[in-house]
């Protein structure tokens, strides 16, 4: 056996191992006493596979190739290091973009040569290569398009008249093109063609999608990424391409599957129907009824049992430290303090989860809204702190509202609403809540730190023997 | 080689397996897991080590150079952002098991 076949025989235990790790580590991801140690596997079969990939490439463009992941790691790791805890739903977007247009541009290189007539593939071979072009593509401009909105780069929604039939002429183009490469004539020009049409369709059908649908989207273009990459690894001929994308792409489709359910939506028209835009909801009766931080931590001291319901608003005002350290002023005095998380909540599903953690918040006093919603009828005091439609009870009886059907959390059920909120405007879909309205809510004004600093001042003070 | 079916093969099973393993993955892990597996196909990465050590015409190489470079992105991103993500967790009762 000659030093090169012995060499490539290395790769393939590598990558062999690689694929184990991946799916073990994925596995240990999906539980939190666990969960570390599956990213620090994973990332060993990483670096595994890569370091024995210089092995099988026999030193050829060695420098372009050093440079090349110099250039991409570099940045992005110090960058991924320093990014706050809020932004990171926009970040995962990024890199998988990233992902998406490595697919691509290995589609690309692929093409190239077969067009150049030097070898003819394989009819299969041909197909996954345009395929996994084809979903990468729309996969990068996609995810960069999405990340662009979470990070507040592109605020509005962009809908024109006919934008349905656009984009749906516009993706059959980039079919037609596909497919014209694979049964035709393979031409450079036409491949050319090809890419701009999937590029274009990217960024077009992300466009119209609102930011409150874009955590399933995210989740979506990751799922294509995977598939993406196990087409090219066919293409390429790396099991460990195929495998780990296989079972990200699997993974994926049903991490999106699970979050479109959370929100009671459709994937269909999370990606083709408009939302947040207002819509005809009922009107609703009554006035919004304002209460001042002593009489709500008069509230608070009275109170057995406590929920607390974050949503995004509280992290934009960086409140969850001073929430946690008003929460455990409250344990201290005896209290039974929970926090309620609605799937949804946040930019990602267990997003909120994250920020919590970061501030400090043990992962046993988080529950998710099946566990919590039958204790609001038994819960004295429900502070609402920068969430809005997640808690509207207009998704249950309000059928004309563009949320009907979502699920909630059951906060009108409390005896006492608290709801701390800076204004009065509508959430992150444009919709009122009748939540605010109810007769047991009492709204306290104020920016989220500013209100929970208040809260625990005027907890002590009454602790202290009420003298203020 | 791998053999059309065989490939075929290779992905029913891997689809079966990824949709198993995160199974019972409960809401709090969703976002963590969303951007580890956003890491795993970073693997992309060495597709296009392997095209870019392949490639022999000047545009060929520009395109190898961008796949490194992005797949490169997406591992070491993604790594990153996870890992920050994950140190977070911790129980109230580290003495007891959950």
């Amino acid at each position: 056996m000659d030093t090169q076949t012995m060499l490539v025989y290395v790769a393939k235990a590598s990558y062999f191992l690689a694929a184990v790790l991946f799916i073990l580590g994925i596995k240990r991801m999906s539980s939190p006493v666990t969960a570390k140690k599956g990213i620090v596997q994973a990332g060993i079969g990483m670096v595994i596979a890569t370091l024995a990939t210089f092995a099988i490439t026999g030193g050829h463009n060695l420098p372009l190739i050093v440079i090349g992941i110099a250039i991409g790691v570099i940045p992005t790791w110090l960058w991924g290091k320093k990014v706050a805890m809020t932004d990171m739903p926009q970040m995962v977007a990024l890199f998988n973009g990233m992902g998406g247009g490595s697919a691509a541009a290995i589609g690309a290189g692929e093409l190239l040569k077969f067009t150049s007539g030097a070898e003819t593939p394989p009819l299969a071979t041909l197909a996954l290569a345009v395929i996994g072009a084809l979903i990468g593509s729309i996969s990068m401009t996609g995810s960069v398009i999405a990340w662009a909105k979470l990070d507040g780069r592109m605020d509005k929604r962009f809908t024109f008249g006919g934008q349905q039939a656009v984009n749906f002429l516009v993706f059959a183009a980039a079919v037609v093109a596909g497919a014209a490469i694979v049964f035709w004539k393979l031409d450079t020009s036409l491949v050319v063609v090809f890419f701009l049409l999937a590029l274009a369709f990217g960024i077009l059908m992300t466009l119209p999608i609102g930011g409150a649908d874009m955590p399933v989207v995210i989740s979506l273009y990751n799922a294509l990424t995977g598939l993406a990459v196990a087409f090219e690894g066919y293409v390429m001929q790396i099991e460990a391409l195929i495998i780990a994308g296989t079972v990200v792409g699997a993974a994926g489709t049903f991490l999106t599957q699970l979050m479109a359910k959370a929100m009671n939506r459709p994937i269909s028209n999370v990606l083709f129907s408009n939302f947040g835009g207002g819509g005809g909801a009922t009107e609703i009766a009554g006035s919004q009824k304002a209460i001042e931080a002593s009489d709500a931590a008069s509230l608070l001291y009275l109170a057995d049992k406590v929920v607390i319901v974050p949503g995004y608003g509280m992290a934009v005002a960086q409140a969850q430290h001073k929430i946690w350290e008003l929460s455990q002023a409250l344990i201290k005095a005896g209290k039974d303090v929970k926090f309620a998380i609605h799937p949804v909540a946040g930019r990602m599903p267990g997003h909120m989860n994250v920020l919590l953690a970061e501030a400090g918040v043990p992962y046993d006093l988080i529950y998710d809204m099946d566990d919590i919603n039958p204790e609001f009828k038994t819960t004295d005091v429900a502070i609402v702190i920068g969430a809005n439609d997640v808690v509207n009870p207009a998704a249950k009886t309000d059928k004309s509202s563009p949320i009907y059907g979502m699920p909630i959390l059951d906060v009108v059920d409390a005896k006492q609403v608290i709801v701390i909120k800076r204004g009065k405007g509508t959430g992150f879909a444009g919709i009122e809540n009748a939540l605010f309205y109810a007769d047991n809510t009492r709204m306290l004004y104020a920016d989220g730190k500013e209100a929970a600093n208040k809260l625990i001042s005027e907890l002590k003070a009454i602790e202290g023997g009420g003298g203020h | 080689m791998i053999d059309g079916f065989l490939a075929l093969y290779i992905f029913m099973l891997a689809a079966f397996t990824g949709k198993e393993i995160i199974g019972r993955v409960p809401v709090i892990l969703h976002t963590p897991l969303m951007s580890g597996s956003n890491f795993v196909h970073g693997i992309v990465l060495v597709g296009a080590m392997v095209a870019l050590a392949n490639a022999e015409s000047p545009l060929a190489k520009a395109i190898g150079f961008i796949g490194v470079i992005l797949g490169a992105g997406n591992a070491a991103g993604g790594y990153v952002v996870t890992e920050r993500m994950l140190e977070m967790f911790k129980s109230s009762k580290p003495e007891k098991k959950g």
